[in-house]
């Protein structure tokens, strides 16, 4: 696989279902929803007409609650599961606080798959880094899944994660699974210690100056506050993982998912389309300027 | 063809189920609406437009197309400024959405200018017209923008003047239609002197077919030679000018201080891009009954000058005007290129003369270029 035949766009997923028109939400029942953190919940999804979405990770869909509006949210489940679809989301606006409020046998709209794939066949026989921060997690949590699937694949594996407070670790008992098994490694920070927290306090880049991992044959990926994800780079780079073997996902005003609305525009992307995956190295100059 | 030929055009599209548009007075502009027959058409008329400025005024006597373009683009029937995308009712504990769409309109377009027929096409790409989808990597087509613009028969008028706005010349553009701009029949107009009289040139199948039904006499080297000094004069009248390396320029000066300028000027109220014809931006509506029954999703037109535009939990990502107006004329004039493979702007002057303030994109771009990297 050679460096230059990756361009920013180029990793998409050939499974879009085959809704008529990528306009019209698909109506998926709720199986189950659950608590994650004080504020993070997540719910599984399965289409009402039997036809299972197929995405790969590191893709989002639109989810609609009836009457309430659309959200992008990035899918956190497992991608070699397709019997449901599984997002984790924040409760922070109108509709993300109605899609908590949902119970179990009522009905999500959904759109998607949409947007770029975290690449995994540019890693084979390499280290595979995840860095996340926060929610940044969900995102990455399928092709980490992925990863293990194909676990021969590739060399080290390395999730470092930060999260605010003991209390705000997501998915806390599949890290400390995760943490149990010998292929993978599992690194948690916190910025603030509470309670009897007896792990490493600090932020993320931190644990990317020490992480085990061999600089030079390394694929990394971030998900995170746009601010974290640049540190992160800068501690990765610092290390020697060079700019095109550093994947981000970025987040904009998503709105229809498929390049029409122009609500995600950045630079010369459509994050929805051309995103929310990108390799650092082509999104490195639009990343220093402000308000772009 | 006289005026009698145009006047049956009308009738005979009409007649096989076209609803025509052309220009109408309306307001103290010329807009693009529904007409029944020639007598709906602005017979007279010329206009004075500036930045900031559009005046109706008397034009040649008896003449239909000395105008110019004028505020609405035909962007407004192919891509309309509200559409219904579906609508849904509760069921039970789920709902069910209704997906049955409403036929595309068959519009005929008539007195189509060369600028307007680039917007089309430029417009064509960003909605996937005449393109196979590729799901797979993520690209669709809008499938109303595809019903209506195949629908969509275009009859074109070349310019006989150019305003003081326009800049087709400098975007690739002219005010003499050419074979490949994809029109069905294209007029020019020579004003009524002795008789009032129009060159018709054939842009398509359907064109050559329509005009068979229609009285005509064979066109002259005399008609060919007026229609072309026609065209030399309005080249000669470009009142505005873009430079061509915009695109690089732009490029280089997202950091010019020429944006702050701007930003002091600009109020942000987004005519520019609600009557630039290659806009595009879009947001949609969600309405619920009273209820809690039933619900419809709007698609309306949007603009990048607003400040929820790019809004993302807890804030803007552009709050200032700087960086919206940046956004606005970067896109158009630069990162177009890489979006759809050329310029987005077609140099018709809109956005020139329907701004508040007066505020001209190519003077802003000459300004950038002559002080910045």
């Amino acid at each position: 696989m050679t460096e230059a035949s990756h361009t920013k766009k180029k990793h998409h997923c050939t499974c879009h279902s085959g809704e008529a028109s990528p306009m019209h939400p698909r109506p998926f029942k709720v199986v189950k929803i659950w608590k994650e953190l004080s504020d993070t919940f997540s719910m599984s999804l399965v289409p009402e007409d039997g036809q299972p979405i197929a995405f790969a990770p590191g893709q989002f869909n639109m989810l609609y609650v009836f009457g309430v509006g659309e959200v992008p949210i990035s899918v956190s489940g497992d991608p070699t599961d397709l019997s449901k679809l599984v997002h984790t989301t924040r409760a922070v606006g109108n509709v993300s606080r109605a899609l908590d409020a949902l119970k179990e046998g009522m009905s999500v709209g959904v759109r998607g798959p949409f947007g770029t794939v975290w690449p995994l066949d540019v890693a084979e026989g390499k280290d595979l880094v995840f860095v996340a921060g926060g929610i940044g997690l969900a995102p990455l949590r399928p092709v980490i899944y992925q990863a293990m699937a194909d676990r021969h694949k590739y060399r080290n594996l390395a999730i470092l994660y930060g999260a605010r407070t003991p209390e705000d670790i997501l998915f806390d008992k599949e890290l400390q699974r995760w943490k149990a098994r010998f292929d993978i490694d599992v690194q948690v920070t916190v910025d603030r210690s509470t309670g009897d927290w007896a792990g490493r306090v600090g932020l993320v880049t931190k644990l990317v100056e020490c992480g085990g991992f061999d600089p030079t044959n390394t694929v990394a990926y971030t998900c995170g506050p746009e601010v974290m994800m640049l540190h992160v780079v800068d501690s990765l780079h610092k290390r020697g993982v060079p700019h095109e073997r550093i994947y981000l996902s970025m987040e904009r005003n998503m709105k229809c998912g498929v390049g029409f609305c122009g609500h995600c525009q950045w630079g010369t992307s459509f994050v929805c389309r051309d995103g929310p995956v990108f390799r650092f190295d082509t999104i490195a100059d639009d990343l220093k300027v402000r308000e772009l | 063809m006289d005026e009698a030929g145009l006047a049956s055009l009308i009738t005979l599209l009409t007649k096989v189920g076209y609803q025509p548009i052309g220009p109408k007075v309306r307001d103290g502009a010329i807009v693009y609406e529904e007409i029944d027959s020639l007598a709906d058409l602005p017979v007279g008329f010329a206009d004075e437009q500036e930045g900031g400025k559009y005046r109706l005024v008397a034009g040649t006597k008896g003449s239909f197309f000395e105008y110019l373009v004028g505020p609405t683009s035909w962007k407004r029937y192919l891509f309309p400024p509200t559409h219904k995308l579906w609508s849904a009712e509760q069921k039970g504990k789920g709902f069910e959405i209704d997906k049955t769409k409403a036929e595309a309109p068959a519009y005929a377009f008539i007195g189509v200018r060369s600028c307007e027929l680039n917007a089309m096409k430029i417009q064509d790409k960003v909605f996937g017209f005449g393109r196979e989808d590729h799901e797979g990597a993520g690209i669709f087509s809008d499938p109303n923008y595809v019903a209506r613009r195949s629908k969509a028969l275009i009859i074109a008028v070349n310019c006989s003047r150019a305003g003081k706005t326009c800049f087709c010349t400098s975007m690739g553009g002219d005010p003499h239609v050419k074979e490949d701009q994809g029109f069905d029949l294209a007029l020019t107009e020579f004003a009524p002197q002795q008789t009032h009289e129009f060159m018709v040139e054939v842009g398509s199948e359907r064109g050559r077919l329509i005009l068979e039904l229609l009285p005509y006499r064979a066109v002259t080297s005399h008609d060919t030679d007026r229609a072309a000094s026609q065209a030399r004069k309005a080249r000669g009248e470009m009142g505005r000018k873009m430079p061509p390396d915009i695109k690089d320029v732009l490029k280089r000066n997202l950091d010019h201080k020429r944006w702050d300028d701007v930003a002091n000027r600009c109020l942000s109220c987004a005519n520019c891009t609600m009557v630039c014809p290659t806009c595009f931006c879009s947001t949609v509506q969600d309405s619920t009954d009273l209820k809690g029954e039933k619900t419809e999703r709007t698609r309306t037109w949007d603009s990048c000058f607003s400040v929820d535009f790019s809004y993302i939990h807890g804030g803007a990502i552009r709050p200032e005007t700087k960086s919206r107006y940046r956004q606005w004329m970067t896109h158009k004039l630069s990162n177009w290129y890489e979006q759809y493979g050329s310029s987005g702007c077609v140099g018709c002057g809109r956005c020139i003369t329907w701004c508040p303030v007066g505020i001209d994109i190519t003077e802003e771009a000459r300004v950038i270029k002559s002080t910045g990297k």
